[in-house]
């Protein structure tokens, strides 16, 4: 598997993704960074996390404007599969690859914490490793990560299982109380229709190692890794 | 131009007798911008005059000491040519005025301390303490500074790994802010600030220079009266996102070979860089002030000199070389402007408009700069409070009480608002004893940790100076760390008073002694006078940071009980010392008698020995017992893993001065049964005290026949704060 992880001015976790991702692929992925208009060829493209621009605007707004984004987006719509991480969600969101906005945490706060997600689809190139109705540990760590969707679209990606994680307490039940930021129907990340974008909240890159308290993460870039080789 | 009255002299913060010697240094009236640069360079945040003879008493070397004080930031050598920067900074006064924007030019200003020198930025820590929370502005302080330094941290993608947080009525008109950044660098490429190479260009670069924050440093050098919010306007505004940029470029610029001298321009911006990197290369400097980028017009050569604008950095260039730097600023789309050049006369001419603004001698002002042996009294001791006049409440009761005080009451609700993860290296989160943070792609992880008692430093600042640097010690020590070095944020009142100059002077004895005594030097600090309101001082606050070393990451140990049927076992002695304890503030009322005493000789040996223990692998959980006491430190290491604990208390104390005295020197150990023989042997070799006080196991705490649920526990240590934040945020 080839790896590119794109780095905007502010991306600030564009390094724990490479180091999550060495770990699983054995490789460095590639560092691209947001001027370049070329993207070379690769099986992944990784949006991570951080305040790209300062988050200026709106989170997302403006890298979802800068070169390198048409590119991703072009492979994307070409079958490339794309993680978008935190901010990387948002700028996914900006760039009308995934549906929904990420709007301000329910109680107005950052956030930074371990949370529980119930895995809702295995059947994705991102999640071979994980079992549906498997409750795993990711760290969130943002201010804006209550997603919404209008009500219809909500339906339909409900029905096509585009959604990929929720927020579940830790016996898999989601609720009100499992929900750190009021996210529509306790949603922590999402697919596109065609199961090649997904876009999280949570960070895996942050419990991929079992000396910074758990490696559920790491089953995501090894997925990635089977899926891809 | 203007004459200079007695009144601007005095709005200046400059005294009489400093006036007089500026006109002997000049050998004429210094115009306006010249004023306001001795104004500021000579200001107690410049020139630390009260505290400077008292400083150079305190310890500063040692074999892996790099640098000590005197430079942006301290420098401890880690082995295999990496070395750790590090310091911590107050932002007490605008904290106070503006917290959000306060609090994150704190941690602004404390990074750039790091970077500059050569380090990435691997860790921020801070210290907080806050006024009464019945005091109508408390809840809004710590909304607005946890905001800030949320806000900050967060952005520059730099982990915010820990801290403490205090309360108390003496901080209502002043609280304290001291932020605190550890950074990890290449010991062979180091970055300091003394100018060198006459005809070198001097480089401006990163953000551009506005009207905000002139005359901060001078602010931040007087008290504090009823006008004092009208000073909104010299708290300088920060921007995160800048100084994430500025950070890369620096680091990008600094591996490349083009840099002679670096410094960031902090409090007096412009003119303290400028003029500390000449003076310390013995050379003059010529700037012409028409090429500093400008955020704003018709800028004065006094405003521009003085502005404290966020995020800007002064260098010293190889001759050359700027054509490299500016293609790095380009691509990081930072300001850069090369805006004079040094000079052989030691003097610092600035140009506006094609006229000479200012002309000053550089040595006397910024070497020569006044020092002061205030007059200070010894505070009187305060009389040792005796067990049996303390009244006994129920262990369990009293511990719900004190588990949910402001003081220990948990801090989730601040420490979650930061980022504690990014940078993938953080093994120890907020919460325990030290924040373990790996270093980065290796096994040797660092130990950082921020400690002071302020109420022991108030009924004796010797005492409490000393208890500061040995809890450091201990806190880095239960990690399993080697503690190194330590850095301060010495927060006092008034030094003009000789009361108060007499806390600084008992603290700083203390500290010296204790740093001494523990092989633990000071290599940076920052010193914070004039914490007083309408005459009203703060606690003295002596806030020690420290950092130690594991050789191994994966021997470090935390305070979480493992496994049920442990021998939980107490180092060290417990008479059940009540005095200045939170056990007679918070269940007495009492804010009274001496402090604990602290026995060097005995700490080291007990430092040693748990780290030796803990690298034998003989220690499954290790918790200091500071704050309330060892019920409270039990009461911790249970409700941190879910794990109960029946403890068996002795005859003598009594049961309250053995749960909530708190003795010094005293860790408590959780021990395999295997291993206990092993342990209880070191600490006989080692003529430690060691005792089994009881086993962990079950959901519940039990001690003198009183029992809680953990779950009950965690409710009485969790909500306070919460709820207490809760009933703010109407209009923030």
């Amino acid at each position: 598997m080839k790896a590119a992880v794109i780095v905007f001015p502010g991306s600030n976790c564009d390094r724990d993704v490479a180091v999550a991702l060495e770990a699983s692929m054995g490789a460095k992925p590639l560092m691209v960074w947001h001027r370049d208009t070329e993207l070379p060829a690769v099986d992944l493209v990784v949006v991570p996390g951080g305040f790209s621009y300062g988050d200026y605007l709106r989170c997302g707004a403006m890298a979802a404007h800068s070169p390198i984004m048409r590119e991703v987006k072009a492979r994307a719509e070409a079958g490339t599969r794309v993680l978008g991480i935190c901010n990387g969600f948002q700028i996914l969101t900006e760039t009308g690859l995934l549906p929904g906005v990420l709007m301000r945490n329910k109680d107005l706060k950052f956030i930074c914490k371990d949370v529980t997600l119930r895995v809702e689809s295995d059947r994705t190139d991102f999640c071979r490793y994980y079992r549906s109705g498997d409750v795993v540990r990711f760290p969130i760590a943002h201010a804006e990560g209550n997603w919404f969707v209008e009500p219809k679209t909500y339906r339909e990606m409900e029905d096509n299982g585009q959604i990929a994680f929720r927020y579940a307490t830790a016996s898999g039940k989601v609720d009100e109380s499992a929900n750190p930021n009021g996210s529509l129907g306790n949603v922590a990340g999402i697919y596109n229709g065609h199961f090649n974008v997904l876009g999280l909240m949570p960070h895996p890159e942050r419990l991929a190692e079992d000396l910074l308290g758990g490696a559920d993460g790491k089953l995501m870039f090894d997925s990635l890794v089977e899926a891809l080789s | 131009m203007s004459r200079i009255t007695p009144e601007i002299i005095a709005s200046h913060g400059i005294k009489p007798d400093e006036y007089t010697r500026i006109l002997e240094i000049m050998g004429r009236e210094p115009n306006l911008t010249e004023l306001g640069i001795f104004s500021v360079m000579w200001s107690e945040h410049c020139s630390y005059k009260s505290s400077k003879k008292w400083l150079k008493t305190l310890p500063t070397t040692a074999p892996w000491v790099i640098c000590g004080p005197g430079e942006n930031a301290g420098i401890i050598d880690i082995g295999d040519g990496q070395a750790i920067v590090f310091k911590m900074e107050s932002h007490n006064h605008p904290s106070f005025i503006e917290p959000y924007q306060g609090a994150a030019t704190g941690v602004g200003g404390i990074l750039r301390d790091v970077f500059t020198m050569g380090a990435r930025p691997i860790a921020n820590m801070n210290a907080l303490r806050f006024g009464d929370p019945s005091h109508p502005k408390t809840r809004h302080l710590v909304a607005g500074v946890v905001a800030g330094i949320g806000g900050y941290g967060n952005c520059v993608g730099v982990p915010t790994v820990g801290g403490e947080t205090n309360f108390h009525k003496s901080y209502n008109g002043n609280i304290l802010v001291n932020a605190m950044t550890v950074g990890l660098a290449d010991a062979s490429n180091i970055f300091y600030s003394a100018a060198a190479g006459i005809g070198n260009p001097v480089v401006y670069f990163g953000s551009k220079t506005g009207r905000d924050g002139i005359h901060g440093a001078t602010m931040a050098s007087a008290e504090f009266d009823e006008n004092s919010e009208e000073k909104r306007p010299t708290v300088q505004v920060g921007d995160p996102f800048t100084e994430k940029l500025l950070i890369e470029a620096c680091l990008e610029l600094m591996a490349t070979d083009t840099i002679v001298a670096i410094q960031d321009m902090g409090a007096a911006g412009l003119t303290s860089s400028s003029f500390e990197m000449a003076s310390k290369g013995g050379l003059g400097v010529e700037l012409d002030l028409d090429l500093v980028p400008m955020r704003e017009d018709g800028m004065s050569a006094y405003e521009i000199m003085l502005s404290e604008s966020q995020e800007r950095m002064l260098m010293i260039l190889k001759p050359g070389k700027e054509d490299v730097a500016r293609a790095i600023m380009d691509k990081w789309e930072l300001d850069f402007a090369v805006i004079g050049t040094l000079t052989d006369t030691g003097r610092m001419v600035l140009k506006r408009h094609g006229k000479v603004e200012a002309d000053l001698p550089i040595d006397p002002l910024a070497q020569a700069s006044p020092e002061y042996d205030r007059p200070w009294t010894a505070p009187a001791k305060a009389p040792v409070v005796r067990l049996e006049d303390v009244p006994a409440h129920p262990p369990i009761d009293a511990l719900k009480r004190l588990l949910g005080c402001p003081d220990l009451a948990s801090k989730r609700w601040i420490y979650q608002q930061y980022d504690h993860m990014v940078m993938g290296d953080t093994v120890q989160r907020p919460g325990g004893d030290a924040a373990v943070v790996r270093i980065h792609g290796g096994r040797k992880a660092v130990a950082i940790t921020t400690d002071c008692t302020p109420r022991y430093c108030q009924a004796d600042p010797h005492e409490g100076g000393r208890q500061a640097v040995a809890e450091a010690y201990r806190n880095t020590s239960a990690t399993g760390a080697t503690p190194l070095a330590v850095t301060d944020n010495l927060n006092f009142g008034n030094p003009e008073k000789p009361e108060i100059m007499g806390q600084i002077v008992e603290a700083i004895k203390g500290m010296g002694e204790a740093c001494r005594d523990l092989d633990f030097p000071v290599v940076s600090g920052n010193v914070s006078l004039y914490n007083e309101t309408q005459g009203q001082a703060i606690q003295p606050t002596p806030a020690i940071g420290a950092v130690g070393l594991l050789a191994d990451v994966g021997k470090h140990t935390t305070i979480a009980f493992k496994t049920a049927g442990n021998a939980i076992v107490l180092l060290g002695e417990c008479k059940g010392w009540m005095g200045a304890s939170l056990y007679l503030r918070e269940l007495c009322g009492r804010e009274e008698g001496a402090p604990p005493p602290v026995a060097l000789h005995r700490e080291r040996r007990k430092g040693e020995l748990v780290r030796a223990l803990i690298a034998d692998g003989l220690v499954r959980a290790c918790h200091d017992v500071s704050d309330g006491g060892l019920l409270v430190a039990v009461a911790e290491m249970a409700m941190s893993s879910g794990i109960g604990a029946s403890l068996d208390a002795p005859s003598s104390p009594a049961l309250h001065g053995w749960c909530f005295g708190e003795d010094q020197g005293r860790y408590v150990l959780e021990v395999h049964p295997d291993d206990l023989p092993g342990v209880l042997e070191a600490a006989l070799a080692k003529d430690v005290g060691a005792r089994v006080i009881g086993t962990t196991g079950g959901h519940a705490l039990s001690v003198g026949g009183q029992s809680a649920g953990i779950d009950d526990l965690r409710t009485a240590h969790e909500a306070w704060l919460p709820a207490f934040m809760g009933a703010e945020m109407s209009g923030h």
